[in-house]
């Protein structure tokens, strides 16, 4: 008797095929549709990922300058901001769905939003 | 299983038949495989190669499918006894992919073994073994459908320990028939 035999291989290939799909459909990233700018939890901004553009937005540290968002092409950033680590502005683009820039000195969060909304955490 | 009484005094004398023997061999091996896998650390819980699925697909090919079911039954119950895992969730889980597994067994005994082999029996079953943890694990102790964001592993586990599996049980199967 042969190893292999023909029904061996259909059901080799329908497992595989299932196996990309439930890939396919569990871990496609959904497309962000926009970024989302909150001071103090406030939406003070929301901007559409398509083309580039750029605003000012003032934070709790506006004495000493404006956060700057930037969004080009389907991602955003933190361009500037006044805080003293910078940590939001060294996280560079962020261009998944969900993904959050913080500015906490500023009070100002960048986020990314997908056409449906998604959770953050979930613990048990 | 056959038990013989034969009412002397009190006595009770059941006698093993030559099936009750050989479905004890065959449970013994397929315990033992789960015992020594049950030692395998595993990164994610629910990924493990499934060795006891050797036998019960040996006892499939050669034995049918009710002797395949006993076997199979009494690794699960015995096997938990053995880990301490009898009644608890991992006793449940290991059930009800037994279970399911058998069912697909069964429903492939209509497919004649020259078109499909050991293999792929051994992926369906997989699969459905899987799956059906899976399910159980949704319904009752994940109850969250980010539980699913796990299946590509699963499945891409049930495809790989499948076809292991299924080339082992076909060697062994293949040489002791030579």
């Amino acid at each position: 008797m042969r190893l292999m035999r023909p029904g061996d291989w259909l059901v080799l290939a329908t497992g595989l095929a299932a196996t990309v799909a439930t890939a396919a459909s569990q871990w496609g990233q959904a497309a962000p549709a926009r970024a989302q700018v909150r001071l103090d939890g406030r939406v003070v901004a929301e901007l559409p990922l398509t083309g580039t553009h750029r605003v000012a937005v003032d934070g709790a540290l506006a004495r000493l300058g404006p956060t700057v968002i930037e969004v080009d092409a389907g991602r955003a950033r933190v361009a500037a901001d006044p805080g003293p680590r910078q940590y939001c502005v060294q996280q560079g683009w962020l261009s998944r769905a969900g993904s959050v820039a913080v500015c906490a000195p500023s009070h100002i969060t960048l986020q990314l939003v997908g056409p449906g909304s998604t959770q953050d955490t979930v613990a048990f | 299983m056959d038990a013989h009484a034969t009412s002397g005094a009190s006595l009770l004398h059941i006698v093993p038949s030559e099936r009750d023997r050989r479905l004890a061999r065959y449970a013994v091996a397929a315990i033992a495989a789960s015992l020594v896998e049950a030692a395998i650390p595993s990164p994610l819980p629910g990924v493990k190669p499934g060795l006891a699925n050797i036998v019960i697909l040996i006892v499939l090919a050669r034995h049918g499918w009710r002797d395949a079911a006993w076997v199979s039954l009494l690794r699960v119950m015995a096997g938990s006894l053995l880990a301490g895992q009898f009644l608890a969730p991992g006793f449940f889980l290991a059930a009800s992919g037994a279970l399911a597994s058998l069912a697909v067994l069964g429903a492939l005994q209509a497919v004649s073994w020259r078109w499909l082999g050991p293999v792929g029996r051994s992926v369906a079953a997989a699969f459905a073994h899987i799956g059906a943890q899976l399910l159980l694990a949704r319904l009752w102790l994940v109850p969250h459908d980010g539980l699913f964001n796990l299946a590509p592993v699963f499945f891409g586990a049930a495809l790989l320990f499948g076809i292991v599996n299924g080339v082992v049980a076909a060697r062994l199967l293949q040489e002791n028939a030579a």
